[in-house]
């Protein structure tokens, strides 16, 4: 501490004398952030010039600012560190809105600067003048606006203080041009304090010896985890790995927590929710004790509140204590950061002279047999013989090419859902999707985000034909900066998603879910640059897969004819509790009529 | 479960817009606000809030726990269930003819409250206490009387040692 303040005070008294636009570059610099995504526009002028002028910060020019604030995001949830936006004011920064919520419903730490119009002009409704802060306010952990450029270092630390800490989020600081343009002091501070924000991070060690306790004298026990475990880092998802193998316990994760324990292990039930697996959401209905970790009870995962887990005692561990409590009532609440507090389980277990496989529980063999027969139900099953390409199947195959070993982006629909259910994640940070917000269009800036974070990686991007359309400008960005990005899109020429409600719950009146006039594919991705490739025959998916990702230096864009009556399976409904299933019947397949049956 | 009035103070760092965090607070996830008092305190970079609400057990935790997630607020306290002291003011304005003049003034000793302004037809009259005081006072008023009535809301404070400070 006290090094730490010598150090910032030697720093003062060298301090050179920087404009805000300088400041805020030299702040980036000093944070160690390699790349900022953004458009620039006015307000954001004398910043976009600091950065002209030096080049240890790398600034990707997006195509639209929505794909900017994406991009940043799949960034971090790539890797791990902030993602950084910048952008201009006004429609620069409103453009950036939907990028800000799903990394805010999603709880991913970015970092949104944004130029505002000078300070005498605002509240005149100036020209690109938007309250940044006003408009920002209900999707951001925090936001400043920058009065004083000699605060200007001071809050940008904060910003990514607040970002990155405790239960992460998206920050925004709005500096207005004449700030960016005075000078001050340079001095980036090593460390902060915020009075008003303490984040904590162990569990109380009383708690979790209650929770070690409780999953030991469980008869059906579950553990269900969510993104906070991927979020809280590597370490977490080996400390969740070991507790669930020391206990030998059944492990579902959320959509968003998908590769915080490997599919491939056999205790791995899959993914829980509205479209789960059955062996999950009914191991979670009939489960005695549950440990939720970095999960917050969201209700495509719950589905019918009343009727969720109505046997079980539940630990919550969450690094947000309001995240605890809010939906289901909880016995042993536990705050903290999910990897140190499932280390700290994992400690006590092994403490305790139980350290074998299966913690000595007595009553799992029973669970587990019970277990097995609802995986025997095969709940994912889906029609191999089809002479229409599955979308299910190109998922399996791409894990097959890619050895599993890819980072794979999506937008929302069914292909979302087909890739959660279907390629298997074995690792955190490689299934990157917008599951708070289901945000159509993220899946392309993402992945350009995913691939510059990691320059070697295979980056794949699962998309639906309406989705890529949302932010389709991006391709521009990927020829730019040479992304070999591989599009799967899962071409069914319908809103799927919407298609298969109104299928299900409208008979079949698919109000303006129909894409018609779509685009050719190919010729659009060669029109950018990139290669286009369109698949029409199942027998032609694994080879155009094999191209493709073999390909290391193109970006190419595989536009699958799909079945278009394909509906994801299992699902529960709105409203129903996830002993109320529905899957697709024996028969399957057929998509038509409401085939499936139920099981309870 | 139970509904409950609750009175909550908060002290909060005293930015612009820190106001605007907790308005929306309370309307982006439907929450009541009864009342919402705001001032500097005597450290300029604070400020304290008293909100009253209501709500059943788990709302009102959930209340607590959104107040506190949000950057700015530095500490908050629940003073519903330990002895504490809510005072709110209210300006009334009465119209006072004739008679009304007297009984209106007498009203106010009554209520201890002080007549401020007094005009050839109409008292302004200043009146402090708890909630349910201003409103016997106004009860108390014949309603065509009240020509206009200002409430600034409850603020409160714990009794005895208990104290919401930074320290
Ligand atoms: C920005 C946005 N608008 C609307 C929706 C609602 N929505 C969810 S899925 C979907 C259809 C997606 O279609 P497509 O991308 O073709 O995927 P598919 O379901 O066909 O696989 C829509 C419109 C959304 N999630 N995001
Ligand atoms: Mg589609």
């Amino acid at each position: 501490m006290q090094k730490v303040a010598a150090a910032d005070a030697a720093d003062a008294a060298a301090a050179e004398v920087l404009t805000g636009a300088e400041i805020v570059v030299r702040c980036l610099r000093d944070e160690k952030i390699e790349f900022i995504f953004g458009y620039p526009g006015g307000a954001a002028l004398h910043i976009y010039d600091a950065l002209y002028r030096q080049d240890e910060v790398k600034h990707v020019l997006a195509r639209h600012e929505q794909g900017a604030a994406h991009a940043a995001d799949g960034y971090a949830r790539a890797t791990g560190r902030p993602g950084v936006v910048l952008v201009t004011s006004g429609p620069g920064v409103t453009n950036t809105i939907t990028g800000i919520a799903t990394a805010y419903m999603d709880s991913i730490p970015m970092v949104v600067i944004c130029g505002q119009v000078p300070r005498h002009l605002i509240g005149d409704d100036a020209f690109q003048e938007v309250d940044a802060c006003g408009v920002s306010r209900p999707c951001v952990k925090h936001n400043f606006l920058v009065n004083d450029v000699s605060e200007l270092a001071l809050t940008i630390k904060k910003a990514f203080y607040i970002a990155t800490t405790g239960r992460p989020g998206p920050v925004l600081v709005d500096i207005p041009k004449d700030v960016t343009a005075q000078t001050a002091p340079y001095r980036y501070p090593r460390q902060i304090r915020i009075r008003s924000y303490a984040p904590v991070h162990r569990g109380h060690p009383g708690q979790v010896r209650k929770a070690v306790q409780l999953l030991r004298d469980a008869r059906r026990p579950m553990i269900y985890t969510g993104g906070g475990v991927v979020q809280s880092g590597g370490a977490a998802a080996a400390a969740l790995t070991d507790l669930v193998r020391i206990l030998g316990y059944p492990c579902t994760n959320t959509l968003m927590g998908l590769g915080a324990f490997p599919a491939s292990d056999k205790l791995f039930v899959g993914m829980l929710g509205m479209h789960g697996t059955y062996e999950a959401n009914m191991a979670m209905h009939h489960c005695d004790v549950l440990l939720a970790v970095g999960a917050r009870f969201d209700d495509r995962v719950t589905g019918e509140l009343s009727t969720f887990c109505p046997y079980a005692k539940i630990i919550h561990v969450d690094i947000d204590p309001s995240s605890i409590g809010k939906n289901v009532k909880v016995t042993v609440p536990i705050v903290g950061d999910a990897g140190k507090v499932l280390a700290d389980m994992v400690a006590v277990l092994r403490g305790g002279g139980n350290g074998g496989a299966g913690g000595g529980n007595r009553h799992l063999g029973g669970w587990w047999k019970q277990i097995e027969e609802w995986r025997a139900v095969d709940s994912l099953h889906y029609d191999r013989g089809s002479a229409l390409i599955k979308p299910q199947f190109v998922i399996e195959k791409l894990h097959e090419v890619t050895k599993g070993g890819a980072f794979v982006t999506s937008d929302v629909g069914q292909h979302q859902m087909w890739a959660a259910q279907f390629y298997n994640f074995d690792r955190p940070r490689r299934w990157i999707n917008s599951g708070g917000l289901g945000t159509m269009g993220f899946g392309l800036p993402a992945a350009m985000g995913v691939r510059l974070g990691h320059p070697e990686a295979t980056v794949c991007c699962v998309t639906g034909e309406a989705s890529i359309i949302m932010c389709i400008q991006e391709l521009s960005t990927c020829k730019q900066y040479d992304l070999p990005l591989k599009i799967i899109n899962l071409n069914n020429r319908y809103m799927g998603m919407v298609r298969q409600w109104q299928e299900f719950f409208y008979d079949r009146r698919y109000s303006h879910s129909y894409m018609d006039a779509l685009p050719d594919f190919v010729a659009l991705a060669e029109s950018f640059g990139h290669i286009g490739v369109r698949v029409e025959r199942p027998g032609d998916v694994e080879g155009a897969l094999v191209e493709a990702i073999s390909d290391k230096d193109r970006l190419v864009f595989m536009d699958f004819i799909t079945d278009q009556t394909e509906n994801v399976y299992p699902m529960i409904a709105a409203g129903k509790g996830h002993h109320e299933m529905h899957l697709r019947s024996a028969a399957g397949g057929d998509g038509g009529a409401p085939a499936e049956r139920e099981l309870a | 479960m139970e509904e409950r009035r609750r009175i909550i103070s908060i002290l909060m760092e005293n930015e612009a817009g820190a106001l605007s965090r907790v308005a929306g607070l309370f309307s982006a996830r439907g929450f009541n606000i009864e009342s919402l008092t705001v001032a500097p305190t005597e450290d300029s970079t604070l400020s304290r809030m008293t909100l009253v609400t209501d709500g059943d057990e788990a709302v009102i935790e959930q209340v607590t726990k959104q107040l506190n997630k949000l950057v700015d607020v530095v500490r908050l306290m629940d003073l519903t269930d330990d002895r504490h002291i809510q005072r709110e003011l209210m300006l009334v304005k009465v119209e006072v003819t004739g008679e009304a003049r007297e009984e209106v003034k007498r009203l106010v000793d009554i209520f201890r409250g002080n007549v401020v302004d007094v005009g050839e037809t109409l008292y302004t009259v200043e009146l402090t206490g708890a909630g349910d005081k201003l409103d016997a006072f106004l009860e108390a008023l014949s309603p065509n009387r009240i020509v206009e009535v200002v409430r600034s809301g409850i603020s409160g404070i714990a009794r005895g040692g208990r104290a919401l400070t930074v320290r």
